[in-house]
């Protein structure tokens, strides 16, 4: 191959890396790529119209899909419009690929145009990051930065390119292997470890399975349901996990922690052995850390060792792959069909006192004259089809998703669990929808969350992508004044978003459909009438503007300790 | 508890930021740091000295371990190590204490490396407990400045050799 300039070698390291799709906008900084990208077929390019549009939308893109989401933005303002979005992935550990301009090489450290040091903004919030500042090591690093995003804990990596760096020529050629000397995730468990683990589990009287978003990131939902089914261990999932497990399953108990069911936290509570799979102890599950599964022995899956023992310490750890690690499990526990009987056995008070917490505090609500947010989630449950992608903002619409859409498969619910970043949802939808032009894709939103990222209705438009944005408009910041109504005496401080635009003439003058209901009958009708519209559609759905996000652990409080409806 | 934590990590631009950013962003403590490229010139050892509780010092070393660019963290505890650290000391010294702060020098066996009308320099090597005790004795004196390098530790070759308990 004859010589080629950094940004045409960029995009051959794209097309080597299987690359579909890039979000982005452009900038100064990256003219000489974006001029290569013009005239590129294989790969498309969704321009945003905003960076942290971009990010979430490769994120939603990643998440649904699985593959690693790739970004291109700008040098400066481009590349600090991209931490959030960086910040929301490397919380959930999804994996990124996100490429930034940068000043010319002579001119970093001058204060030049539209320079940040972006590398350094990015260090906390990034599983890893590089500045290119040869052009001969552009393949070796793109080949990297794609390894580290997608092995491991995925997460977000970003890759830092000179302006002069895309211009200087080279000769082309991707690496074949990766040598890493400094970073080899761990994904077969300690197999010694992994017995005691099944030891353990097979003489518990009351064991509960914990799992998360790990379980999505290693695809290992099928090995949960065959474990469980195998044991008849009951299963709660964290917000992450959602979908891990499928909500029809006997054995589910639904979420557990701050908005968690009744029965999972119950359930938790008493147990006396507790299996957290690729979850995390976040403080949102734990609530106070100290009583937090206080009889359980704890045993801890997860592929990233920083997790085990940081918050909650744990008595069997393995680090592994939840894939893996639950394989071995499986087939250990197979060889020892008395050892499952008699559990069963035990076990059989256990889940019958499961059930009666279930009867006893479902999640509930009652629809009367206004519309309840909660009912417009059932709805849309019963209304959009099984595959169909459900994405959230940040807040009570959020934990309304996560408590009443019963998810059934991995990879259906997008949210931004760890940072809990507004404005996530409607461009992580976008994202899904590019990924599955075919599918139905949903983002719940709030109508404070939705005008954080609503610039973003342009490009649904420009692609033609169909989402739909199902508004739970209750005039408030629902969950700050949730809170404020709950600890701080109704003291509504800035929480009641006035003078909100009108979303049905907004998404018209957008050029996408617009509904507003306002009476509970008319909530079906509008869903229907929105999944049948071809472009995106914004629903202005006009709830219950007091209604409050029900149990709640107080901040602080153990998670047996619910405020019920 | 005080730990010391050698860590190997890839010689390049930016290494030592991560490391340290880790230590201010989790709100870890860092007492002293020595960072120098090693035999392999790719490669440099950085020298931590932290404190913390149990938990925390697992925590430090896992995610130390988690940077990309970090090869290998080595941990002391149960091994042969020594352990040494360097000190200036700028001590005042008048006509009737000079001799003394020689004499005080001379036990240390620390080295004189700048003398003024007012005042000696002396160089000291040695680990924690050494050089505490030096700078106690020098104070009545009074210390003008100190420097000091932070502690570097290395595992003592114990092939052939009885171990110490």
């Amino acid at each position: 191959m004859s010589k080629i300039t950094g940004a045409q070698a960029l995009i051959e390291c794209l097309r080597c890396e299987g690359v579909k799709h890039i979000f982005g906008y452009p900038g100064g900084a990256v003219l000489d790529i974006f001029d290569v990208i013009m005239d590129v077929d294989d790969i498309e390019f969704i321009l945003s119209r905003h960076e942290q549009g971009a990010v979430h939308a490769a994120d939603g893109y990643a998440r649904a899909s699985g593959r690693v989401g790739v970004c291109l933005v700008t040098s400066g303002p481009g590349a600090t419009n991209t931490v959030t979005g960086i910040a929301t992935a490397y919380m959930d550990s999804v994996p990124l690929v996100v490429f930034t301009g940068q000043v010319s090489t002579n001119l970093i450290g001058n204060d030049a145009f539209q320079e940040a040091d972006i590398v350094g903004i990015t260090r906390p919030c990034t599983k890893h990051n590089y500045l290119v500042k040869d052009v001969s090591d552009l393949p070796r690093v793109v080949k990297e930065a794609f390894y580290i995003a997608n092995t491991g804990r995925s997460g977000p990596v970003l890759v830092d390119l000179p302006k002069d760096v895309m211009k200087c020529t080279m000769n082309f050629k991707y690496p074949e292997k990766i040598e890493l000397e400094s970073y080899c995730p761990t994904y077969k468990g300690h197999l010694g470890q992994i017995k005691r683990i099944v030891n353990l589990l097979l003489k518990s009287k009351k064991p509960v399975i914990y799992a998360g978003g790990g379980i999505i990131h290693a695809g290992a939902s099928d090995e949960l349901i065959e474990f469980a089914r195998l044991t008849h261990i009951p299963v709660t999932t964290t917000l992450m996990g959602m979908g891990a497990f499928p909500a029809s399953e006997p054995l589910y108990l639904g979420m557990l922690g701050m908005h968690g069911t009744y029965c999972a936290n119950m359930a938790v509570t008493d147990a006396d052995c507790l299996i957290a799979i690729g979850s995390r102890f976040d403080d949102r599950v734990t609530g106070k850390i100290d009583e937090f599964a206080p009889k359980a022995k704890i045993i801890h899956i997860d592929i990233d060792p920083t997790s085990i023992s940081k918050s909650v310490k744990v008595d069997l750890p393995v680090v592994g792959d939840c894939k893996v690690v639950l394989t071995e499990m499986i087939s250990l526990l197979k060889q020892r069909q008395q050892d499952l009987a008699a559990l069963h056995d035990r076990i059989r008070n256990w889940n019958e006192s499961i059930r009666e917490w279930k009867e006893k505090q479902p999640l509930k609500y009652v629809q009367k004259d206004l519309i309840k947010p909660q009912y417009v989630i059932e709805m849309i449950d019963k209304l959009i089809p099984d595959d169909a992608i459900v994405a959230t903002e940040v807040g009570q619409n959020q934990m309304w998703t996560a408590q009443f859409y019963k998810f059934e498969k991995p990879r259906l619910f997008l949210t931004s669990g760890g940072l809990g970043t507004m404005g996530y949802g409607f461009p992580a939808a976008i994202g899904a929808q590019v990924a599955f032009p075919g599918r139905t894709v949903v983002d719940v939103a709030g109508d404070g969350s939705i005008q954080m990222n609503i610039q973003e209705l342009t490009t649904a438009v420009q692609y033609n992508l169909p989402v739909k944005i199902m508004i739970l408009n209750n005039g408030y910041l629902g969950m700050v004044r949730q809170w404020q109504s709950f600890f701080y005496q109704k003291r509504y401080s800035y929480t009641a978003m006035r003078n909100s635009p009108d979303f049905v003439k907004l998404a018209e003058a957008y050029g996408a459909a617009g509904i507003r209901v306002e009476n509970p009958e008319d909530v079906q009708k509008a869903i229907r009438q929105a999944l049948a519209i071809k472009g995106p559609v914004f629903i202005d759905f006009i709830v219950d503007s007091e209604e409050d996000v029900y149990p709640m652990v107080p901040s602080g409080s153990p998670i047996n300790n619910m405020l019920l409806v | 508890m005080r730990k010391v934590l050698s860590v190997l990590v890839d010689n390049e631009a930016g290494v030592l930021s991560r490391v340290v950013g880790l230590f201010s962003g989790r709100g870890f403590n860092i007492e002293s740091l020595c960072v120098a490229p090693t035999v392999d010139s790719t490669k440099s050892k950085i020298v931590i000295t932290t404190s913390g509780n149990e938990q925390v010092l697992e925590q430090i070393q896992k995610q130390l371990n988690k940077l990309v660019n970090v090869i290998k963290v080595i941990d002391y505890q149960n091994k042969d190590f020594v352990e040494r650290e360097m000190i200036m000391v700028k001590v005042q010294a008048k006509t009737d204490s000079r001799a003394e702060i020689l004499r005080i020098a001379d036990i240390f066996r620390a080295r004189v490396v700048d003398v003024s009308p007012h005042s000696y320099s002396l160089a000291l090597t040695g680990d924690k407990d050494k050089l505490q005790g030096f700078i106690e004795i020098l104070s009545p004196h009074g210390i003008n400045d100190i420097v000091r390098t932070g502690t570097i530790i290395m595992e003592r070759d114990m092939r052939g050799r009885r171990k110490l308990t």
